[in-house]
């Protein structure tokens, strides 16, 4: 089929936060997005639901003048395989769009590529832009080789699923009000899943935030022996965690560093893998980021390629998480770097506590 | 357990990570300069899915690890010399080009083709494994489309854990928002797991079983089908590195104080 002559429509996938009553900030996100790009293509636009009660958070995107379709009931308030990809493909199929744009959540990661499979579409993820080509086409900007290499493409075939990663747009914001919402019912297989819960990896503090604007980076050095000839990775944790305290940071860690722990060194006890940033760990995007005793070269420093403003504290000026990577980086040791930020951050936060 | 476990591990060869990456545009589109020289290993995430794969299969006796995997033969050949040392299992070896450029949805056909000609696969047994996402496109959709294709509804991603019990049930937690994880109790196989990094660390190589598995990896290389991968309707309208460089302004010979202060200064600062 010659899809080139085809009226473009979009969908917006979306589906309720864990409270089950609004829509994720991810999916406001794509809300904006999926608006956005109505407007410049002049193309219908519908906003589909996924949650318990999909009606109630469809108040908050009644603001759009978008069509409001739903999938609701118990058997959805739970992200699951099985229930979620059915919902998302009823919605589809009663959009009939061309294009679906939908939040890059645990939630829709799981199920969206089966759902395009399901509607004979193709699929894109962790889209960070999209743009329209030459006027009239649409593309879209990702990264390939672990946020290595910037890729801008396009697709012919449709329908075309989209998933946006977090933080490429605002997250769309109206006064809320009632909203005319189509409900669908939806036949489901049988479930053979059920969700238990949510849980910390350890029964440790929540050291990842993606919401906080400051991402604080630890590297290896803070285990390793200091001018003294001992290692003080237990002063090091205090530090840390002092300055988590007081900042409400994010803790991103090197992927040296959480190894560590799988091979018998000493480490810090409330990293894990879900720490992890770079080439095999997250991409977290925030304002500002500090990385404190991080070594390596570029392959290793693609943890922090959307973090705003960068500092760093090394001790080597040249290393590859430095220079041209970095702001400004402050050639020191940051055991006594950090101690002294922490007293300065601790009063700070007193005084306005106090106020 | 009543029935041992069928597990079959999905899994492409990337560029060691730590090599420079330099895209060029070749005959058939976008590719990495020098691509066939570089240094290849088995994708982070679905080497950690292996892992896994050969740990449980370990723990129930009678039952079998595959390893599907698309690549050049040549550089397979390389990849699984290193490999074959750290776990045991059967290679099922597609011949096609090497990249991330490739469709997803192309690579997702051919392993599937792949998986269902394997023979003695009890399908209502199979667990499907493989990286939540590779480290060249890094899409997090062929395992998904493998496992749509299959006909399975049990699908996770980013697992960290499995626990597998006696009568084949198992509870799977994978990484959600936040650095937290969803528990799930699944019924048991047919499932599809995307591996995260797991929980066990990389095996040391063993010799030994390397000899073991390379008589049947060589006539798995040798049996490759060569096939090409469509392009299912994607152009790449420019692919390139970012040219970001900042200018850093290098702080040195202040006092810890000093530096501290202006830290202080410029968290506080909106």
């Amino acid at each position: 089929m010659d899809w080139s002559r085809v009226v473009e429509s979009v969908l917006v996938l979306t589906h309720v936060d864990e409270n089950g009553v609004a829509l994720t900030k991810a999916s406001l996100e794509a809300v904006t997005a999926g608006k956005e790009l109505a407007q410049r293509l002049a193309a219908s636009i519908t906003i589909g639901i996924v949650g318990a009660n999909g009606r109630s958070a469809a108040r908050s995107v009644t603001g759009t003048g978008a069509r409001l379709i739903a999938v609701g009931g118990e058997a959805f308030a739970q992200p699951r395989f099985a229930s979620d990809a059915a919902a998302c493909e009823a919605l589809c199929r009663a959009a009939h769009a061309t294009l679906v744009l939908a939040p890059h959540s645990s939630r829709f990661a799981r199920i969206t590529a089966s759902v395009a499979h399901r509607l004979a579409g193709v699929i894109d993820t962790h889209i960070t832009s999209l743009d329209l080509e030459g006027g009239d086409g649409i593309c879209a900007l990702r990264w390939f080789y672990r946020q290595r290499i910037e890729v801008v493409l396009t697709r012919s075939k449709r329908p075309w699923f989209l998933l946006l990663d977090g933080g490429t747009h605002a997250a769309f914001a109206a006064e809320p009000s009632a909203a005319n919402v189509e409900e669908l019912a939806v036949e489901l297989p049988v479930l053979r899943t059920n969700i238990v819960g949510i849980r910390n990896p350890r029964q440790a503090l929540q050291t990842v935030r993606p919401d906080a604007r400051m991402l604080f980076v630890a590297g290896a050095g803070w285990t390793k022996k200091q001018p003294d000839g001992q290692t003080h990775v237990e002063d090091a944790g205090h530090l840390i965690l002092a300055f988590l305290h007081a900042t409400n940071a994010s803790l991103g860690s090197s992927k040296s560093l959480v190894d560590q722990g799988g091979e018998g060194h000493s480490v810090l006890p409330f990293l894990t893998h879900l720490n992890q940033v770079g080439q095999t760990g997250s991409m977290p995007r925030h304002a500002k980021g500090l990385s404190t005793c991080c070594h390596g070269e570029e392959p290793h420093v693609v943890g922090w390629r959307f973090i705003g403003e960068r500092r760093a504290i090394s001790l080597d000026a040249n290393c590859g998480w430095t220079r041209g990577k970095a702001d400004v980086v402050y050639v020191a040791d940051a055991f006594q770097v950090m101690t002294r930020l922490n007293v300065l951050l601790t009063v700070k936060k007193s005084e306005e506590t106090a106020e | 357990m009543a029935n041992p476990l069928h597990i079959v591990v999905c899994a492409g060869i990337v560029p060691d990570p730590l090599q420079t990456l330099e895209p060029v545009v070749t005959a058939t589109g976008p590719g990495l300069k020098n691509e066939l020289v570089l240094p290849a290993v088995l994708d982070p995430w679905a080497a950690s899915a292996l892992y896994e794969a050969a740990h449980l299969a370990g723990k129930w006796p009678g039952s079998k690890v595959w390893l599907v995997s698309v690549g050049p033969k040549a550089k397979l050949q390389q990849v699984m010399m290193t490999i074959a040392q750290k776990a045991a299992f059967e290679l099922v070896a597609i011949d096609a080009p090497i990249g991330g450029f490739a469709d997803a949805e192309a690579t997702a056909q051919a392993l599937t083709d792949a998986i269902v000609g394997i023979a003695g696969l009890d399908r209502e047994r199979l667990l499907l494994f493989g990286g939540w996402e590779s480290a060249s496109r890094g899409a997090g959709v062929t395992l998904q489309l493998v496992g749509e294709r299959l006909g399975i509804l049990d699908q996770f991603q980013g697992v960290d854990q499995i626990d597998l019990r006696e009568d084949g049930s198992f509870e799977v937690a994978e990484r959600v928002e936040g650095g937290r994880q969803q528990v799930s109790q699944c019924a048991g196989a047919p499932a599809v797991l995307g591996w995260a990094t797991g929980n066990l660390a990389e095996p040391r190589n063993n010799p030994q079983l390397g000899m073991t598995n390379m008589h049947t990896v060589m006539p798995a290389l040798q049996r490759a089908k060569r096939m090409d991968l469509s392009s299912n309707g994607l152009h790449y309208l420019s692919v390139s590195l970012p040219k970001q460089q900042r200018l850093t302004r290098v702080v040195k010979d202040a006092t810890p104080e000093a530096i501290a202060a202006e830290l202080a200064e410029w968290i506080g600062a909106e």
